[in-house]
């Protein structure tokens, strides 16, 4: 069966507006799940999902597995460790064992850009990006676009800078083509050593200096500064970038509106984000955690083949 | 090998830009040489007639750069199979790169690919030793031996050659020898981790990029070099514009730099690579279209001199993997010739002459090989190519062993009939599947 979003959710790049917004408007309903005694709804009932992780991973697999289960699916975690990935297996036939024992989804995090791409086209059962090297984070990103929905109404119009190291994230990518997708202003801004040399043909708007991105912004998504980036020669020093990058409470108070600061996670505290601005007013960070798993449960929902409009009724279904 | 009988190639267009010969009629050969050529010519009973009636008999195409994987790596392709292969895509000589498991980095390794290549009996594989003792960039290898035992160029291959100091006595040194010294240039701490083109494409797939001036930047030091050592320097698969302005300011010079360009080059841009497609991972990488455009124009003015493949068989296991993780290399023997005439004489950039100079004449002349030319009384090393001939690039009827090209199922013209080495004649199409396959590919075209 082929799913208002097709066979796969690998990118945010090859969606429309719309059908983001589907996700998105399919996750209202399922916000609500998690906040019950009993935190279940059988949607999924009778569905197998794999969590195929090959990197390290906590938040996101745990909020996919917390999805899975809130719909009752049954759920599986495959971790590279331990497994025989570990001795020396390849991607493709781990995947084609799993699909023997018919399954019905897999969610997959790979370190190699392509690497969810790789496994859809080889196999027939849904695949669900769960991130893939530094090419796309779909579920990241449209939890994000959640999020922005949640606090700024229409995203359409709206501007959105992503800060930090672009040139590897799977997270700045999904961010730009999702908000784009759906009419915002994107930008970005960071060392021009951590943004990708073709990044203006990307149709975003680059900042050098974060005082200029504060000034513009209506909602940042700072991006976390991975640590061997300093080891890899890209930057000279944390402490540098924190003072020059670092998205601080001096900066925010000059900023000529309230603007929403976005993370996705794990922070460097007092690198790329200062503790007072992520636990202050602005911050937003952990209702993107929350909502997190209400768009993972909606993605899931509609990869199985659920309709939209009886999200509603799903969710109903057993009270 | 047995001494060729006498053969009549009937009827064909004669072209052979060496000797400026374009013409329709026969050509004779006998014991192994060219006999008589142009007109009708007479033919003694027992000689073998092939009729090549609105095909084109030329010069045998030689590629100058391909890799055959023996001795080390059999299972992906063996010196005789490689050889075959050559010979179904029209070329009657190849030159065997040394990056072979051990190195061909000795006047052995040297004598073994060439004894390989004897017992083959298809193309002849000319050898390709190493700049380098294990194509390490550190002693300079015994170019005199491996002359010697018939090496006709010096390459460390795959391995740019990162010391400049060793880059210039190879020049100086080669000079004793009078072979040109290949360079793949690349600047390695430039495109370190690179698996494709740097640009929006590799920014939007994620992918780590391979700038152009990884190219460019050892393009200028070698052309230098050359300027400096008068040694001959040629330039292995060109990729890039600034590579192609570089080399034109060299020649300009006078500076003794020659250079090639793979079918793939000129015919597919970075975009192929947007669906991660391991058969469209090689290195140097597909570039931009502004980059094929003048790849094409440089081919037509002479910048570039000569067509070369990079033939790079590899195992079905090793391609069908990560993009990152994937090996460089397409398998080029058998699609190069439909290739070049599909992307740059339909085109119109050049005509046939000039394609045939470029696959033949000139790599025989600036490699100084056999071959390269129709003039009576040399070695009857002879490609017969059918120049509007369609077909589909079906892998699985390659010779090759390697199965990994980004044409399969593309449309292609051009093909190479029959394929005459040393007289003897070690490639003929099967004309009737041939022309079965085509026929959906006719209609097509008429709808």
């Amino acid at each position: 069966m082929t799913s208002a979003l097709g066979k796969d959710l690998l990118g945010l790049e090859v969606l429309s507006g719309d059908q983001i917004r589907l996700v998105l408007d399919t996750a209202e309903p399922f916000k609500e799940i998690s906040e019950r005694a009993i935190k279940k709804v059988p949607a999924l009932r009778g569905s197998t999902i794999v969590n195929l992780f090959f990197e390290n991973s906590t938040r996101t697999r745990i909020s996919f597995e917390f999805a899975e289960k809130r719909l009752s699916a049954d759920t599986v975690n495959v971790a590279s460790t331990g497994s025989s990935v570990q001795k020396g297996e390849t991607l493709v036939d781990t995947a084609r064992n799993l699909e023997a024992m018919r399954i019905d989804m897999v969610v997959i995090r790979h370190g190699a850009s392509g690497a969810a791409q790789f496994l859809a086209d080889r196999i027939e059962s849904n695949v669900i990006n769960a991130g893939d090297g530094m090419h796309e984070h779909p579920t990241q990103g449209l939890l994000d676009l959640l999020t922005l929905r949640d606090h700024l109404g229409d995203i359409a119009g709206r501007r959105v800078c992503i800060c930090g190291d672009v040139l590897h994230s799977r997270v700045a990518r999904s961010n730009i083509w999702g908000l784009q997708r759906l009419g915002a202003e994107v930008a970005v801004c960071g060392p021009r050593s951590l943004l990708p040399n073709a990044i203006e043909e990307f149709g975003v708007i680059v900042f050098e200096r974060i005082e200029e991105a504060i000034d513009w912004a209506d909602a940042l998504n700072v991006l976390r500064l991975q640590l061997e980036r300093m080891t890899a020669g890209y930057i000279p020093s944390s402490r540098e970038y924190n003072r020059v990058f670092g998205v601080t409470r001096e900066r925010l108070d000059r900023a000529p509106r309230d603007i929403l600061i976005l993370h996705p996670g794990p922070m460097n505290r007092g690198v790329e984000i200062d503790s007072d601005v992520a636990d202050g007013p602005h911050s937003v960070i952990l209702n993107q955690v929350t909502n997190g798993v209400a768009v993972r449960m909606a993605v899931l929902y509609l990869l199985a083949g659920g309709r939209p409009e009886l999200a509603e009724a799903a969710k109903g279904a057993s009270r | 090998m047995a001494k060729p009988g006498p053969l009549m190639l009937r009827g064909g267009r004669l072209l052979d830009p060496s000797q400026g010969v374009d013409e329709i009629g026969d050509l004779f050969v006998s014991e192994g040489q060219i006999r008589s050529l142009g007109g009708r010519l007479g033919a003694p009973d027992d000689a073998e007639e092939i009729d090549c009636t609105g095909c084109i008999v030329s010069p045998g195409f030689i590629d100058v750069h391909c890799h055959l994987r023996e001795p080390g790596r059999e299972d992906v392709e063996t010196i005789a199979s490689g050889a075959r292969a050559a010979a179904a895509g029209g070329f009657t000589a190849v030159c065997a790169m040394p990056n072979t498991d051990p190195v061909t980095d000795n006047q052995a390794a040297v004598g073994f690919i060439i004894r390989q290549a004897q017992r083959a009996k298809a193309a002849r594989v000319h050898v390709i030793g190493a700049i380098s003792v294990g194509q390490k960039g550190e002693t300079l290898a015994e170019f005199g031996e491996m002359v010697a035992a018939g090496a006709v160029a010096m390459s460390d291959d795959g391995r740019p050659v990162v010391s400049a100091q060793l880059m210039r006595t190879a020049l100086e040194y080669a000079r004793t020898f009078r072979i040109p010294v290949i360079d793949h240039c690349e600047e390695p701490t430039l495109s370190m981790g690179g698996a494709m083109n740097e640009g929006v494409v590799s920014a939007r797939l994620g992918l780590k990029g391979i700038p152009s001036e990884a190219e460019e930047i050892m393009v200028i030091r070698d052309i230098l070099l050359a300027r400096r050592t008068g040694g001959h320097v040629h330039l292995a698969h060109m990729s890039t514009h600034g590579s192609v302005e570089l080399i034109r300011w060299g020649k300009e010079r006078g500076i003794n730099v020659t250079a090639e360009v793979c079918p793939h080059h000129i015919s597919l841009t970075e975009e192929r690579v947007l669906s991660y497609d391991t058969n469209a991972k090689m290195n140097p990488p597909l570039r931009a279209e502004r980059d094929v455009q003048a790849l094409r124009e440089a081919v037509r003015d002479g910048t570039i001199d000569m067509i070369a493949t990079d033939h790079a068989p590899h195992h079905y296991d090793e391609k069908e993997r990560e993009f990152a993780d994937a090996p460089n290399g397409i398998v080029g023997l058998e699609t190069a010739l439909a290739v070049c005439v599909t992307s740059l004489v339909e085109t119109g950039h050049i005509d046939f002459a000039t394609l045939v100079e470029k696959m033949s004449c000139a790599p025989a002349k600036l490699f100084g090989l056999p071959g390269g030319s129709l003039k009576r009384g040399s070695a009857a090393d002879i490609t017969v190519f059918d120049p509007i001939r369609k077909w589909r690039v079906e892998p699985s009827e390659f010779l090759t062993r390697g199965r990994n090209t980004p044409y399969t199922g593309m449309a292609m013209t051009g093909r190479a009939v029959c394929t005459v080495v040393g007289g003897h004649v070690v490639h003929r199409l099967n004309t009737d599947a041939a022309l079965e396959r085509a026929a959906p590919l006719a209609s097509e075209a008429l709808e």
